[in-house]
């Protein structure tokens, strides 16, 4: 595997992933590389297998699928880790604020212990708080602040956990459609800033575009003739590694 | 309105007659045929609830009553009951219908005039009872019975062991004590509240007493320390020296038997002489389980059975006592393989095709001789037993 | 019509107990005219605690519930933390429905029948292991610390917890919420103590309750594993109830106030813990994660979650041994002699109390399914939220110590002329039945997609064949789960049955009770085994049924 070394060591790679369930090809092999501050876009309708690779990435994927490939993150293969230690960032669908926390528990909960001060710690999270426009709201119950707040609090908590690189499941599908712009202008913000490799899963066609990256998309829609997945993404196409040489066991 | 009141009137006559006992017995019969009959009964030995179930059996068959063992753990449950129900003020259609009874539970119903009778004199079998040679038939716990209750069934206190694990037992109360000093963890009795618990000390102080007549008297504060003192200084001595070093103790017989079995003890106290060979015979001890009575004899005491006041079927009840002193149920009750327990019959009084199903009864392997039992002691009067049971829990309930 | 349902509901259930523990209470303080009693004053009080053995038997009480509930909540979150996303944790739920089946009397006596000197494990092991050839001369079961009695309690109140936390996590996002967790670097069992414990406690909290009210104040298990000298106050109190002495029943009624005191205060201590406890370990809370994987504690809590089970299958099999064991001396591994001659003996013995216990427990179980479904179905028309404090007042029965009204709700039943009748009999046994079938179907129900309710009412017009055609029969699987529930309630229910019941009704519990207090182990066997048999069937018919019924569509399963 030492050919893999040669990549640069900085950024999200999926090299020959291919995910199958119960004989049918969720996700055909892919190999895929977001450099940091890049954000790559997966699209596909439900069902089209986006979720599983997401899942796949995560360290979450059930038992039942079967899934090969490798996952790189800054030039370490993540694949076998559990996600404790992956250090890949996630934000969902729902902002998952734990709801008996405050909301500055909620964002000291995801400052690694490796920052022992309890001052520093303190710091880091108001700085959190600052940036995401919420200052002098520590106290605050998460269920207290509004959708646009909350999704805020929810990237900053998922940054302050330094991870090395950041999916993002459908994160804007529930806000309001005015919200949608400025929280996507947040996030994707920060993760260019903090020079993070970014993979953003959606069905929705404005979060690709306001992405800026690539876009690769998946699966086949609920109906219809089944579509060549990476018909539509030739400029993601031209990123892929060729395949590598065959493995020595 | 009228004829509602009339209807009123009349259930209420007809109540009042139908509490009447019919004088003759067929009458009593025949009332009783259809009842159902709650008996109160303690239930901690198999062999008695399946003589109840006999008995139950037969009554159905004989005088059509339907006879339901209500199973207790203590007599003092059945007899706490009544006394709630009449205190609730239910003097009628009480749930208890016969109860098996003696010792301090009899004497607390009788002198609360909790009991219906006297009945016995109406009962056809009473004749037949052994009166004379067996006394305890008609005084019970030093306490006359006043044909308040119907003897069923006579018991001894008899210690049993296992012979393959010990040859000599000790037969006298002091043996005892050395013997248990030389095997300590080797004997038990039932915790103090089971009448066996009690019995285990009053057979002793029977023994340790300087004069037992005293023990017929109602115990008072003053001669109850003077007379037990010398049974607690044996106790005190015994009891570290007991099973679970006198810190626990089986909560009945047959869970004390179940020690014998497993070989936890080697002595245990019974007051059936023949509950060694039924067990046998049953598998449940082993076959080298032998008895023995101590040389200075042992108590003996009658089990009757009585009716309270309030008994909704005295007629049934009735019945099932007269039932208990047939010859039939006698026999019955004296087979190794049910109870095995002594008859309250004479047998002089029965006729020979009777008396046949008496003498044709084989005797259980570890069953004494009547001989060898010898002539029961009388039992102490029953407040000796209630003061025993309340100075053991204040010496030891801790 | 509908709106009744609450109504009678509260009637039938709270009135009685609170009238129960009225009648209990005065006689507490010396006011029973129907005894002689008419002075009112502490007398009684000064009588209990002059009771032998008094003090140690409070000490045991507290001691034993506290601990009991500790440690049922302890194994419960410590291996729900550790296997939570394990095939083991997923199957959790088929595994342990057996033990939540088996009524308390049955796994206390199998426990004893297992544990005890003479007991099945020694003799598995003996002399072989041990080199005893007999009993070694040890206070396992009846420990005067009361540990065999606290084991006893925690096999059934850790598969209860158990129970009520996978249901708590179903009501949660414990999936999201743990990647979200872990995704910020905490281990998965640091994940879920921090992230899932704190949102799942609050609705296991009443759950927790019950077990530490059950475990002080029942009676039961405390005959068959308990100290004896002194027993637990409950014992000790019921043993008062039960003397000859009818002057007793006023410090009996007494301590059952006291027990009942005893409770409440045991509850407040532990909701003070519950207050603490947050902000205790606050700073633990967002102390931050490591990204490093914890050292896996699976192996110890697999072994821990397997001995329970052990203890409980091996417990109810030595029951089945025993009931066919012909001579079976120490230290024999197994039975030197079987026999089936104690199951021919019994089996007409059987059919009495087992034909009690069936029809209260149907009787029971089918009123509460009735009631429940009636104020489910009242909330649901009428569109009443459920509110926290209506079930507060459904755990009642459930917190009260029975022993603190049953006595009184006797005297007024004898008063009522209604003692030893089958209305009494069934109604106690509903008091404990019904908050379970409520419970247990409510959320079911609750989560029922109303659009079937509403094109059905649209096609038919009619409430009733709303409810009677589509909505029971969609609700079929819960509900028969809830009948199930019910009725293992009723059959495990031994005081109401010896109070209500008047001594005229016998149920396998009352015999297992009564035989295991010593009589022989083979007939115990018996009366324990199929009083553990009875609500096995139904939760397996309950199961089964709607498997076979729809066996051909798909979509109801």
């Amino acid at each position: 595997m030492d050919h893999l070394r040669t990549v640069p060591p900085r950024g999200l790679l999926l090299t020959r992933v291919r995910i199958v369930l119960n004989g049918i090809e969720l996700i055909p092999e892919t190999s895929l590389a977001v450099r940091p501050g890049e954000v790559v876009t997966i699209m596909g309708p439900s069902g089209s297998g986006k979720s599983s690779l997401l899942a796949y990435l995560c360290g979450t994927l059930d038992r039942a699928f079967q899934a090969t490939g490798e996952i790189w993150v800054n030039g370490i293969d993540v694949t076998r880790l559990p996600i404790e230690e992956r250090q890949i960032g996630i934000l969902f669908q729902d902002d998952l604020l734990f709801p008996h926390m405050t909301v500055g528990e909620n964002l000291l909960f995801a400052i690694p212990r490796a920052v022992r001060s309890r001052r520093e710690r303190r710091e880091l999270m108001r700085q959190a708080l600052a940036e995401a426009d919420l200052a002098g709201y520590e106290e605050r119950d998460p269920a207290t602040l509004s959708g646009g707040q909350r999704a805020r609090v929810a990237l900053m908590r998922t940054l302050l956990a330094r991870p090395r690189a950041v999916l993002l499941d459908e994160p804007f599908s529930k806000l309001d459609e005015d919200l949608q712009t400025t929280i996507r202008q947040f996030v994707f913000g920060h993760v260019h800033a903090q020079e993070l490799p970014t993979l953003l899963v959606t069905h929705a066609a404005e979060d690709a575009q306001a992405a800026g990256g690539p876009v690769l998309r998946v699966g086949r829609p609920a109906a219809g003739p089944p579509v060549e997945p990476f018909a539509a993404a030739r400029s993601a196409l031209s990123r892929i590694r060729p395949a590598a040489k065959p493995r020595h066991p | 309105m009228k004829r509602l009141l009339a209807t009123i009137v009349f259930l209420g006559w007809a109540t009042a007659q139908s509490q009447e006992i019919p004088d003759s017995w067929p009458g009593v019969l025949e009332k009783a045929r259809g009842q159902t009959v709650y008996f109160n009964a303690w239930a901690g030995d198999e062999n008695t609830n399946a003589f109840i179930a006999w008995v139950g059996q037969r009554v159905r068959e004989a005088h059509g009553i339907e006879l339901k063992h209500v199973k207790i753990t203590l007599t003092s449950e059945a007899v706490a009951r009544v006394i709630a129900e009449m205190a609730a003020g239910r003097h009628t259609g009480g749930s208890v219908d016969l109860i098996w009874i003696n010792g301090e539970n009899f004497l607390a119903m009788k002198e609360q005039k909790l009991l219906f009778g006297p009945f016995t004199q109406r009962l056809p079998n009473t004749s037949l009872v052994d009166t004379a040679g067996k006394p305890t038939t008609v005084i019970d716990f030093t306490v006359p019975v006043d044909g308040l209750e119907s003897p069923w069934r006579m018991a001894q206190i008899v210690y049993a062991y296992d012979s393959a694990r010990l040859q000599n037992p000790p037969r006298s109360i002091p043996a005892m004590l050395d013997w248990a000093r030389r095997n300590p963890g080797r004997i038990t009795h039932p915790r103090i509240r089971n009448f066996l618990g009690s019995t285990f000390l009053k057979q002793a102080l029977h023994e340790l007493a300087d004069d037992p007549k005293v023990l017929l008297e109602p115990a008072t504060e003053a001669s109850f320390i003077a007379v037990t003192a010398p049974l607690w200084r044996w106790y005190e001595q015994l009891k570290p020296t007991m099973w679970r070093k006198g810190e626990q103790f089986p909560e009945t017989g047959p869970a004390m038997r179940q020690l014998l079995a497993d070989g936890e003890i080697d002595i245990m106290i019974s007051f059936n002489p023949n509950e060694a060979s039924t067990a046998i015979g049953k598998g449940i001890l082993p076959d080298s389980v032998r008895t023995f009575v101590l040389e200075k004899g042992t108590i003996g005491n009658t089990s009757f059975v009585a009716i309270p006041t309030n008994a909704a079927h005295k007629e049934g009840a009735m019945a099932v006592a007269n039932f208990l002193l047939s010859p039939e149920s006698q026999a019955h009750a004296m087979h190794p393989n049910s109870m095995g327990n002594f008859t309250v019959l004479d047998l002089n009084r029965l006729t020979p095709a009777d008396r046949k199903r008496f003498e044709d009864l084989p005797r259980g392997v570890a069953t004494l001789s009547a001989a060898e039992l010898g002539r029961p002691l009388l039992e102490p009067h029953p407040s000796w037993m209630n003061r025993i049971v309340d100075e053991w829990e204040r010496r030891y309930a801790k | 019509m509908l709106r009744l349902f609450p109504v009678v509901t509260l009637a039938v259930f709270l009135a009685p107990v609170a009238a129960g523990m009225v009648a209990t209470a005065l006689p507490a303080f010396g006011y029973l005219p129907a005894l002689g009693g008419h002075q009112v004053g502490g007398a009684p009080w000064q009588r209990l605690l002059a009771t032998p053995g008094f003090w140690t038997s409070v000490h045991l009480t507290v001691q034993s519930g506290l601990l009991a509930t500790l440690l049922a909540l302890a194994i419960v979150i410590g291996f729900c933390s550790a296997m939570h996303n394990t095939r083991l944790f997923r199957r959790a739920q088929v595994i342990l429905s057996p033990l939540l089946a088996t009524p308390h009397v049955a796994v206390a006596i199998g426990l004893a029948f297992l544990i005890a000197p003479a007991g099945w494990a020694s003799r598995l092991v003996s002399p072989g292991l041990t080199g005893w050839q007999r009993p070694p001369d040890l206070a396992i079961v009846h420990d005067a610390g009361g540990l065999s009695f606290v084991l006893g309690l925690l096999l059934k109140e850790v598969p209860y917890l158990m129970f009520m936390t996978l249901s708590a996590l179903n009501q949660i996002r414990s999936g999201e919420t743990l990647v979200a967790a872990r995704s910020l670097g905490y281990p998965p069992a640091a994940a879920w103590l921090k992230t899932v414990l704190p949102q799942i406690y609050p609705q296991i909290r009443l759950p927790v309750y019950a077990v530490l009210a059950f475990s002080m104040s029942v009676v039961d298990v405390a005959v068959v594993l308990a100290p004896t000298n002194p027993p637990p106050l409950s014992t000790l109190v019921f043993r008062m109830f039960t003397d000859r002495d009818l002057a007793v029943v006023f410090p009996a009624c007494a301590g059952a106030c006291l027990q009942l005191l005893l409770v409440v205060a045991m509850l407040g201590v532990w909701r003070a813990g519950e207050l603490g406890f947050p902000m205790l370990t606050r700073r633990w809370l967002t102390a931050g994660g490591t990204h490093k994987t914890g050292a896996g504690l699976r192996a110890m809590w697999t072994a821990v979650m397997a001995t329970m089970v052990a203890l409980s299958i091996l417990g109810t099999l030595s029951l089945a041994v025993w009931s066919f064991t012909q001579t079976w001396f120490y230290p024999r591994a197994l039975p030197a002699a079987w026999t089936l001659s104690h199951w021919e003996r019994h089996a007409a013995d059987l059919a009495g109390p087992g034909g009690t216990t069936l029809a209260t427990g149907l009787a029971a179980a089918l009123l509460a399914m009735v009631l429940s479904l009636g104020c489910l179905q009242n909330e649901r028309v009428n569109g009443l939220g459920s509110a926290a404090r209506a079930l507060w007042l459904l755990y009642t029965p459930l917190l009260v110590p029975q022993i603190a009204f049953l006595f009184g709700a006797q005297m007024l039943l004898v008063r009522m002329g209604l003692d030893g009748t089958w209305i009494a009999l069934i109604w106690s046994h509903l008091l404990f039945v019904f908050p379970y079938v409520f419970l247990s179907l409510a959320d079911p129900w609750r989560s029922f997609d109303l659009r079937y309710r509403n094109s059905a009412l649209a096609l038919t017009g009619s409430p009733l064949r709303t409810f009677l055609r589509i909505e029971l029969p969609l609700m079929g699987r819960p509900a028969l789960f809830a009948l199930a529930i019910g009725f293992a309630v009723s059959v495990g229910q031994y005081l109401p049955t010896i109070f209500a019941g008047g001594g005229r009704f016998t149920t396998l519990t009352v015999e297992a009770v009564t035989l295991s207090s010593g009589s022989d182990a083979r007939v115990t066997g018996i009366y324990a085994l199929v009083q553990a048999g009875l609500p096995l069937l139904a939760y397996m018919l309950a199961i089964a049924y709607p498997a076979w019924r729809y066996r051909h569509r798909k979509g109801m399963g």
